[in-house]
């Protein structure tokens, strides 16, 4: 009993010892790549250069809408190097220089940078400045020197810049007087020592400014006015020709300036070509000689023979992109035109002064999911035969990339992945006996010698090379990747939709690309804008013989109010199941609780009009709605004059048509935050899929605290309208944060905090009865990360366990959120060293496994962050109960562990959301984070407590088992020995 | 252990000190922080109220710079879809505080009362379980501000023994944020159908301003920054003789209890006799061993 006096508090001691150790998260090395996948992209190319011409790697530079710039094999398509520029440096063109480097212009022509060509190591950078904002260009003139410098010429920020390119010192700069001048083209004719610089001032007038280009000098200026105006618009056919539009569209003028002297040649549209119809634009190009014109669909290629006589060579009825012009002799200047026929790409390469004569006519099978030909970049080579090859590079409509050569696609990148707007997950179909398990395992002696050094490895016999071997088998494992639904639910299809409008089904287990689809394009819509993704039919239990099928929200056009398009697509096999042009705009779409008969989700949307359509319109979906049709709430948020509204239905459509799938809402309330001192900044909600495996919190003395948990609670965080933006701009005096929950059937504010100081941006995430949310400290200097937790007072009173045996507690009483609610908030605020760019949360099939912050920091790493250092109860000196809790003794810094970082070594690069989705085993959650790049992992935040893990000894498992029951046999056959010679006796 | 017993105390003080000068913070939520009473009762205002969104400076009264002005603003309401009409007034006073914010004290309502057209409706809205919606306008010096600021309710969950509402009025400075109408208590729902017995209002009023939210601690800058660090070195309290020696005294402890149990084991073992089991002697010879050793010297 002694004894026992004196240990107990040392097991208390150990006990809280372990309890106070933080769950690390981390991984071994060789693990790296077991569960986890990245995937790099680039985003749709921009503009594209060919380094070719060194015997060294063929390598090709782009610049993309995504703000890349990235050295991509010409061989395999992989990436040798990328650099991500940030999201306001937008890459205006891009150029090698002297052959070695890459020159970029970007931020509106005011950064010019020269990047190292083998290894994408930044040479010089150099700031260009101007007068004002104006288009940039970016010249790299090949045989321009001044003492022995090659020169750029950047025309930016409305002055013309002559740049070395050996330290990106400026040589001169030149400004134009001209008020209103607007520069299309800045052109070096080869050979000369002049530049010239053409525009157009008001609307009426072209303007030529000739520059000596050793000094800048200004030679000579005219203008000339052609009174009907030009569009804005040039196309180049010679060193001192360009042909422009007039304002209508309908007559092209061929305006030369040989010599500085100015002369317009006008050329009625409808003089050239027959039929034509409607207003022209010219398709910028720079082949000489010809340019093209598009009328409506139709592409025309018009060729400038001598003074300004045109002729028409060809007339395309198909999509047609078209390349610059390539020098492939002293004379000579290639060009290709890609065109889209059905399932068919033609290829024509041809030289610029010889219409009828083919180069390359080729001919390619392409997967219709990639649309039509956006832009094609032409770059040739000399064949074993000495003739001229080319290979072409093409963007498609959706932004993926292909180098086609001799007819055939070398590689082919999805770079439309680098744009995700929306993530949904979908289970994979269940395991029928026609699915083989062991496809992989070609045959007997490979299975035999995969195993022999799995043993091996377990007995650490294995040398080094076999070490490797093991491991490569491991992270090839046929498992993983296998089209079949797994017992933990690891296995899933990720659905995401891009930007160009495509679907993509991604596997969790090793990333590869399922099927994609292209949304359709219809009579009624030609450029859907893909928007959002919802669940629409997920069969479970009795349904199962259907496929599950997304629902995907797209827009007709730009403008917010353009009519929506629904399409449903089968995951399983990405077809395309139906599609819907609405007559209406869809402003918001509400997913409802519930489901038909064949589990088809409700949705409810609602137009730009307030007024709200059920979706499927089936009238049995119409019964289930109608039934619950007093109990729909919903909030819109007004950004722009920062008002919530909280809206609920009232009656059918009274519209002209008869709809009975249309009704009309009404307004319930509405929260209006003062305009002078407070705007919207962040909303966030419960995830509408999240479990929450208890209410009840147990506190360490004993006591009962009840999560307040609701659906219907909407965080809102508004600043100060000087304090929106950047950090620094205000002072702290001036800049306050304020935080509110509201209840979104009532309007109720249950909470309502300020934090003065504060600045945006803010970044929350809620799960349970807690927000959490990050924005910046201006009096501290600091990032600051807030929580707010939320606990139910009316049912503290059940504490009781007599209560609760004999059933007089109200914890299965119906709750209405029109009853005042009895709330307390606890809050607590912490420092944090990063700056975020997305906060998530980690989410589990049951909601048992205790939470983990998923933070996008700056640096594009995913940081696991325990949801215990963000717990408003923390306090300086923990009491020995409430460190056995779990409690962390109180900081004023969240900790950042370095093994916490889910994506261990690897960058995604310009990380924009984190998504999580349950597996089926409730320790774990699958965490993908997109962005430029692509990662997915599993995470389990408090361990896999309901599964080995997979480094567990079976073999030793085993061997035990197999030595006991050994053990069994011979004491057991020994005693019997004994016995008998006992009986002997 | 030895160095957790060493940070206490530090964080204590350092805790202390920061709490000291941004004073308690409490973390209830201040619900009845301006509680009035029914109409025409004595009202009071609670002083802790921060009324507008000034640094938290300790604010000192200026009331010959503080002046007073009394202002009105209508309440209208609307049953169900009905247009609004005028349903009461609020009148109030008005503070100028002297660094420019401007705040209401003195909230007083008089409802108006209902008509029987009115009461007509009512009942309508009872039976069909409709909305009864009330607003007010968003700036109470120049109605209705930006918007009104509306709020609806459930019309069967005000009927009790007269008609029972409670407004919370979420103001800033001089703006009506929200305002949040519904019954004082609670209403369960399914909502029954019951009309009042008598047909006046009870009617209740809160003001509420925003929370301060409570400062992030900050132990490093005190640390820093603070008279402890250059100043006298904070003395480790003086630990008790357990507190520093517990480590050689648990296992010395055992031994002496393991020796003792031995002593008293031994004497009945030579009395239970001399023909032990097989497997005894050895254990035997074992367990003896300190004794028979220490007896030998």
């Amino acid at each position: 009993m002694a004894i026992r006096s004196f240990f107990v508090p040392f097991l208390l001691l150990v006990l809280w010892f372990y309890s106070s150790l933080s769950p690390v998260l981390s991984l071994y090395e060789d693990q790296v790549g077991l569960m986890d996948w990245h995937q790099q992209y680039i985003g749709k190319v921009k503009q594209a250069v060919f380094s070719t011409q060194k015997t060294g790697r063929r390598r090709v530079i782009v610049s993309t809408e995504e703000n890349v710039i990235a050295s991509l094999d010409l061989r395999h398509g992989e990436i040798f190097w990328r650099h991500l520029l940030g999201s306001n440096d937008v890459i205006d063109g891009i150029d090698i220089g002297l052959g070695k480097y890459v020159i970029t212009l970007s931020s509106g022509g005011s950064i010019l940078r020269s990047w190292n060509l083998p290894d994408g190591q930044m040479v010089w950078e150099s700031f260009l400045q101007g007068p004002k904002h104006s288009k940039s260009l970016l010249l790299l003139p090949t045989n321009l020197k001044i003492e022995k410098d090659n020169v750029i010429v950047v025309f930016s920020n409305d002055r013309l810049h002559a740049v070395s390119c050996i330290d990106g010192e400026v040589l001169w700069k030149k400004d134009f007087e001209t008020e209103s001048f607007e520069t299309q083209q800045v052109i070096q004719p080869p050979g000369s020592d002049l530049i010239y610089v053409v525009g157009f001032a008001a609307s009426s007038q072209f303007e030529m400014y000739q520059i000596n280009a050793r000094n800048g000098e200004l030679l000579k200026h005219e203008s000339a006015i052609f009174s009907s105006g030009f569009l804005r618009e040039l196309s180049l056919v010679s060193s001192e020709t360009v042909v422009a539009l007039d304002s209508t569209g309908s007559i092209l003028l061929t305006i030369s300036f040989q010599n500085g002297e100015i002369s317009f040649q006008q050329t009625p549209i409808s003089n050239i070509v027959e039929d034509s119809s409607g207003p022209a634009v010219i398709i910028p190009s720079s082949v000489p000689g010809i340019f093209a014109i598009k009328i409506n669909s139709v592409t025309i290629f018009i060729r400038v023979i001598g003074k300004g006589k045109l002729e028409v060579v060809e007339k395309l009825n198909q999509e047609t992109a078209v390349s610059n012009a390539l020098p492939i002799s002293e004379s000579q200047q290639a060009f290709a035109l890609v065109q889209h026929a059905g399932s068919e790409i033609h290829l024509v390469a041809k030289l610029a002064h010889d219409w009828d004569a083919n180069l390359l006519k080729e001919s390619i099978k392409m997967d219709q999911q990639r649309g039509i030909p956006h832009k094609v970049f032409i770059n040739n080579y000399i064949r074993t035969d000495r003739s001229h090859g080319f290979r072409l590079l093409i963007v498609m409509e959706d932004h993926s990339l292909l180098l086609l050569q001799q007819g055939a696609i070398v590689w082919s990148r999805e770079d439309g992945l680098a744009s995700i707007i929306d993530v949904t997950a979908s289970e994979l179909p269940v395991e029928r006996d026609g699915v083989s398990v062991a496809k992989v395992e070609h045959n007997l002696f490979e299975w035999l010698k995969g195993h022999m050094l799995k043993l091996k490895g377990t007995l650490m016999l294995a040398s080094p090379e076999d070490v490797a071997a093991i491991q490569s088998m491991r992270l090839k494992s046929s498992e993983k990747s296998k089209m079949a639904r797994d017992h933990n639910g690891f296995r899933k299809l990720l659905i995401v939709l891009t930007r160009a409008g495509k679907l993509f089904a991604l596997h969790t287990g090793d990333g590869h690309i399922v099927w994609s689809h292209l949304l359709h394009k219809s009579e009624a819509c030609q450029s859907p804008v893909g928007l959002n993704l919802y669940q629409w039919q997920v069969p479970h239990h009795h349904a199962l013989d259907e496929n599950p099928s997304v629902l995907v929200i797209s827009r007709c056009g730009p403008s917010s109010d353009a009519p929506g398009v629904l399409s449903f697509v089968d995951t399983y096999t990405g077809k395309e199941l139906n599609s819907l042009s609405l007559d209406h705009a869809v402003v918001q779409v509400i997913p409802l609780p519930h489901t038909d008969s064949t589990e088809q989700r409700l949705h409810l949307l609602i137009d730009s009009d307030k007024h709200a359509h059920l979706y499927p319109k089936t009238s049995e979906a119409l019964g289930i709605f109608k039934r619950e049709f007093s109990n729909i709430y919903w909030y819109s948020v007004e950004d722009h004059n920062s008002i919530i509204k909280g809206h609920a239905l009232k009656c059918k459509c009274t519209g002209e048509v008869a709809d009975e799938f249309c009704f009309d809402a009404r307004d319930l309330w509405s929260v209006v935050f003062p305009s002078e001192s407070e705007k919207i900044t962040a909303t966030v909600t419960r995830k509408l899929n999240e479990m929450v495996h208890t209410q009840a919190k147990v506190m360490a003395d004993q006591d009962v605290m009840y999560k307040y948990i609701s659906r219907n609670l909407l965080f809102v965080a508004t600043v100060a309208p000087k304090g929106s933006g950047e950090i620094g701009s205000v002072t702290p005096e001036e800049s306050w944060l304020v935080a509110y929950l509201i209840d979104i059937v009532t309007g109720r504010i249950l909470y309502r905090v300020t934090h003065h100081g504060a600045q945006g941006p803010v970044h929350a995430v809620f799960s349970e009865n807690w927000v959490v949310y990050h924005f910046f400290n201006l009096r501290a200097h600091r990032y600051e990360m807030s929580v707010i937790e939320i606990y139910d007072q009316s049912r503290a009173d059940n504490k009781d366990v007599w209560k609760l045996v004999l059933g007089k507690h109200n914890l299965t009483s119906r709750i209405s959120l029109f009853s005042r609610p009895e709330v307390i908030t606890k809050s607590q605020s912490y420092f944090f060293t990063h700056s975020v760019k997305a906060i998530a949360v980690t989410s589990t099939a049951k909601g048992i496994t205790s939470k983990q912050l998923l933070i996008g920091t700056i640096g594009d790493q995913v940081l696991a962050l325990d949801k215990r250092f963000l717990d408003p109860r923390r306090s300086v000196n923990p009491t020995q109960a409430e460190k056995e809790e779990g409690i962390i003794p109180l900081t004023d810094s969240l900790p950042i562990i370095p093994q916490s970082y889910v994506t261990h070594a690897l960058r995604v690069e310009g990380l924009r959301g984190i998504i999580t989705v349950p597996a089926k085993l409730e320790s774990t959650t699958l965490v993908f984070a997109h962005g430029v790049d692509l990662f997915f992992t599993q995470l389990a935040p408090s361990r896999t407590y309901d599964s080995l893990t997979e480094d567990f000894s079976y073999a030793l498992l085993l061997i035990t088992i197999v030595a006991l029951v050994a053990a069994i046999f011979v004491t057991w056959r020994l005693s019997e020995r004994k016995e008998l010679q006992d009986k002997w006796r | 252990m030895k160095s957790v017993k060493i940070i206490v105390p530090f964080l204590l003080t350092f805790s202390l000190l920061s709490f000291s000068s941004c004073g308690f913070q409490s973390d209830e939520l201040l619900v009845d922080d301006e509680e009035f009473g029914l109409e025409g009762s004595p009202r009071h205002r609670s002083p802790e109220t921060v009324l507008t969104r000034s640094p938290p400076v300790t604010r000192k009264r200026h009331s010959d710079l503080d002046s007073d002005s009394k202002i009105q603003f209508s309440l209208d309401h609307a049953f169900g879809d009905s247009d609004f009409s005028p349903a009461g007034t609020f009148s109030a006073r008005l503070k100028t505080w002297s660094h420019g914010g401007q705040s209401l004290t003195k909230l007083r309502f008089s409802r108006n009362s209902f008509t029987d057209e009115d009461k007509e409706k009512f009942k309508n809205l009872l039976k069909s379980d409709d909305f009864y919606r009330i607003r007010l306008p968003s700036n109470v010096l120049s109605p209705p501000g930006r918007d009104f600021v509306i709020s609806s309710v459930k019309a069967r969950c005000l009927p009790r023994e007269g008609l029972d509402e409670h407004f919370v009025i979420h103001m800033e400075g001089v703006n009506v944020l929200a305002v949040n109408y519904g019954s004082p208590g609670s209403c369960p729902y399914p909502r029954n159908l019951k009309f009042p017995a008598k047909w006046s209002f009870n009617s209740h009023t809160v003001l509420k301003n925003s929370e301060q939210a409570p400062r992030a601690p900050v132990f490093t800058e005190e640390i820093l920054g603070g008279e402890n660090a250059e100043g006298e070195v904070v003395q480790p309290p003086e630990r008790s003789f357990w507190a520093k020696y517990w480590m050689y005294l648990i296992p010395l402890g055992l031994i002496v209890m393991n020796a003792v149990t031995q002593a008293m084991n031994m004497p009945e073992e030579q009395a239970t006799g001399q023909v032990p089991a097989q497997g005894q002697p050895s254990a035997g010879a074992v367990q003896r061993g300190p004794s028979s050793a220490a007896r030998r010297r």
